[in-house]
């Protein structure tokens, strides 16, 4: 009886390893099975991929100044032409993605965690904690996110990692909302009450409970505001807020290439380019996302 | 039968739940929902004791509160003697121990995102109920307890039926080896032969447990099968208390009366009496004066219009609230 028992055992961890593997096939398949969406995860990938190998990719050092070839159209040497200082734009552009997809990435994380906190928190206790967790996003809210990013910068001096912040404060309310009203269709399933009856504490139910069952509408919405954000940082760039003007930001390079616009056009449209592309690809991504992680498409 | 002598494991005294209703202009006087109004019952242990009535009774409200998921407006319920709303917070945890609940809808009921491990693991880490290593083997016997295969225990719930995910609700309120379960219309959402196999698991966890429930149902032929004693609520109140077969053999009140002809009997030849009542549940918030089942008892007086019957003892396990209880014949 005994070894029978454990032989049970034995089989569960086979059985749990299997059906990991199975639960990541389900997923993928029905990803796969939108075609732009995955068109999406493939850009998003290779972005990722430039980012991270940036030093053995680009072809010249971002920073290098060679002033003999300044303003050079796209050429076999210099794929996508030369700025104004002779730097190679392709591979400022590699360098930095970095920059641009950290701070995109930084400035969600920032916002989502606190929004999901605050969210979670105002849903589930309701009452007066809710009414002031809601009014002070609703505040939030009523600024228009450019705006209120303008008036954190000029409040905390132009940087980049200050524009992470103003953008990052401008997301919470977007994630506040989204958690509260999850939070809140949640609390009352009897689930929930079955945890609260047999002692579970408030921590238990919001952090194992609530919170994996809210967090499909927020990866999505997550992913959606990477877009966004990579984008409002450019902008906040571009108007001399965020990086200052070596660094290869995007948003601060298309600013450089404003002055010679007609003259090498190239110097504007390869960085806006590449800023196009991520955020379709984050818009496809996302939207392929939401049908994949919505468990009743499993069957 | 069970007898009198016995410490009952629950006592409710004057349980009085309202709800506030959301005011529609400023100016208006604060209305409650009288969702439960003074009721008091005991329940001893190893007893099944239903609640039943129609969907707005009261039945589920006083459930929760002596689950103590909603605090009582006012009264009292005590559990083993001791009032849980003056429990500390370690004698708190140890009643959420003893008293567990099995939903309704067992879709709702289990955490879609939870392996059935993961359920039963934390119920039994909350209660800290045995050793770690020990409890993959209490999990093993709790799903031979509930007849479910091993296996289940790395599936998530939507792989299983209706009925299999009652009987897991019942093996997580079984993990932490509760005293008193609270049935809140447990088989309602299941069809009937599922609704015999849960009831006949539940009969047998039981006897094989000495458990103790409170069953809440609406369904009487569901009732009839499992309890000892029965409780009818209309409109927040207890019309009658009886033991099973006394009700249902002699029912005293008007509305049980009417509640028992209800229930179809297949056999074209038999004759009953039907008792009709017109009309609909009148609104918690503003309850008829008087009797409460005046606005629709056929055989309601001008005594029963003004002055609120008591529930009132007639013989020694049966109660009533009818001022007509001995002298009405159906």
């Amino acid at each position: 009886m005994d070894q029978s028992l454990q032989d049970i055992k034995q089989s569960f961890k086979q059985i749990r390893k299997e059906r990991r593997k199975e639960n990541f096939k389900a997923f993928f398949e029905t990803f796969l099975k939108n075609k732009i969406a995955v068109a999406g995860g493939v850009l998003l990938l290779c972005y990722t991929f430039v980012a991270l190998f940036a030093p053995w990719i680009a072809p010249y050092d971002p920073f290098e100044m060679d002033l003999f070839n300044k303003l050079q159209p796209p050429s076999l040497d210099h794929w996508m032409g030369t700025d104004d200082k002779g730097r190679d734009i392709l591979s400022r552009i590699i360098y930095g993605s970095r920059l641009s997809m950290g701070v995109g990435f930084a400035a969600v994380l920032f916002g989502a965690s606190f929004g999901i906190m605050m969210g979670m928190v105002a849903g589930y206790y309701g009452g007066w904690v809710d009414a002031i967790i809601s009014r002070s996003l609703d505040v939030m809210l009523a600024f228009p996110g450019i705006l209120l990013a303008l008036a954190i910068i000029s409040a905390l001096g132009p940087s980049l990692f200050n524009v992470t912040v103003a953008v990052g404060v401008f997301s919470i309310p977007l994630f506040g909302r989204i958690a509260r009203g999850s939070t809140m269709e949640v609390r009352h399933m009897e689930y929930i009450e079955a945890v609260r009856s047999l002692g579970g504490n408030d921590g238990i139910i919001i952090f194992r409970h609530i919170f994996p069952n809210i967090l499909s509408p927020l990866i999505v919405q997550g992913t959606l505001r990477l877009a966004t954000a990579i984008l409002s940082a450019a902008g906040l760039s571009f108007l001399g807020l965020g990086a200052a003007p070596p660094s290869p930001e995007w948003g601060a390079m298309l600013s450089s290439g404003r002055d010679f616009f007609f003259s090498a056009p190239y110097i504007a449209i390869f960085p806006g380019i590449t800023i196009a592309l991520l955020v379709m690809g984050f818009n496809l991504f996302g939207d392929g996302l939401r049908d994949a992680l919505d468990p009743r498409m499993k069957s | 039968m069970p007898s009198k002598a016995k410490t009952p494991i629950l006592e409710v005294t004057h349980l009085k739940q309202y709800f506030p209703v959301k005011k529609e202009r400023i100016l208006e006087a604060k209305r409650y929902v009288q969702a439960v109004d003074d009721v008091s019952f005991s329940v001893e242990p190893g007893t099944t004791v239903s609640i039943v009535g129609e969907s707005g009774c009261g039945k589920s409200t006083t459930g929760r509160a002596i689950l103590r998921l909603d605090d009582p407006t006012s009264g009292t319920i005590e559990y083993n003697g001791q009032d849980i709303a003056k429990l500390s917070k370690k004698e708190l945890k140890a009643f959420r121990g003893d008293i567990q609940v099995i939903f309704q809808d067992p879709f709702a009921s289990l955490n879609p995102r939870r392996t059935i491990r993961q359920m039963l693991n934390e119920a039994m880490s909350i209660q800290n109920v045995m050793d770690k290593t020990k409890r993959e083997d209490r999990m093993l016997e709790l799903m031979d307890l509930v007849g479910l295969p091993y296996d289940s225990l790395e599936r998530l719930p939507h792989e299983f039926s209706g009925g299999q995910r009652q009987r897991l609700g019942i093996a997580r309120a079984l993990a932490v080896n509760p005293k008193l379960i609270v049935c809140d219309e447990a088989v309602s959402a299941l069809d009937v032969s599922v609704q015999a196999q849960v009831l006949n698991l539940m009969k047998k966890l039981q006897k094989e447990l000495n458990l103790t429930y409170l069953f809440i149902s609406h369904d009487l032929s569901v009732v009839k099968h499992i309890s000892n004693r029965i409780i009818v609520m209309y409109l927040g109140k207890i019309v009658e208390i009886a033991d099973n077969e006394d009700l249902f053999q002699s029912p005293r009140h008007p509305y049980t009366q009417a509640l028992l002809s209800a229930i179809p009997i297949p056999d074209v030849n038999v004759k009953r009496t039907q008792i009709d009542i017109t009309g609909d549940v009148p609104s918690p918030i503003n309850p008829p004066k008087g009797c409460r089942f005046h606005t629709r008892c056929p055989f309601a007086t001008e005594h029963c219009r003004t002055v609120e019957p008591e529930l009132r003892t007639i013989n020694n396990t049966h109660q009533v609230s009818c001022h007509y209880a001995e002298t009405l014949s159906f």
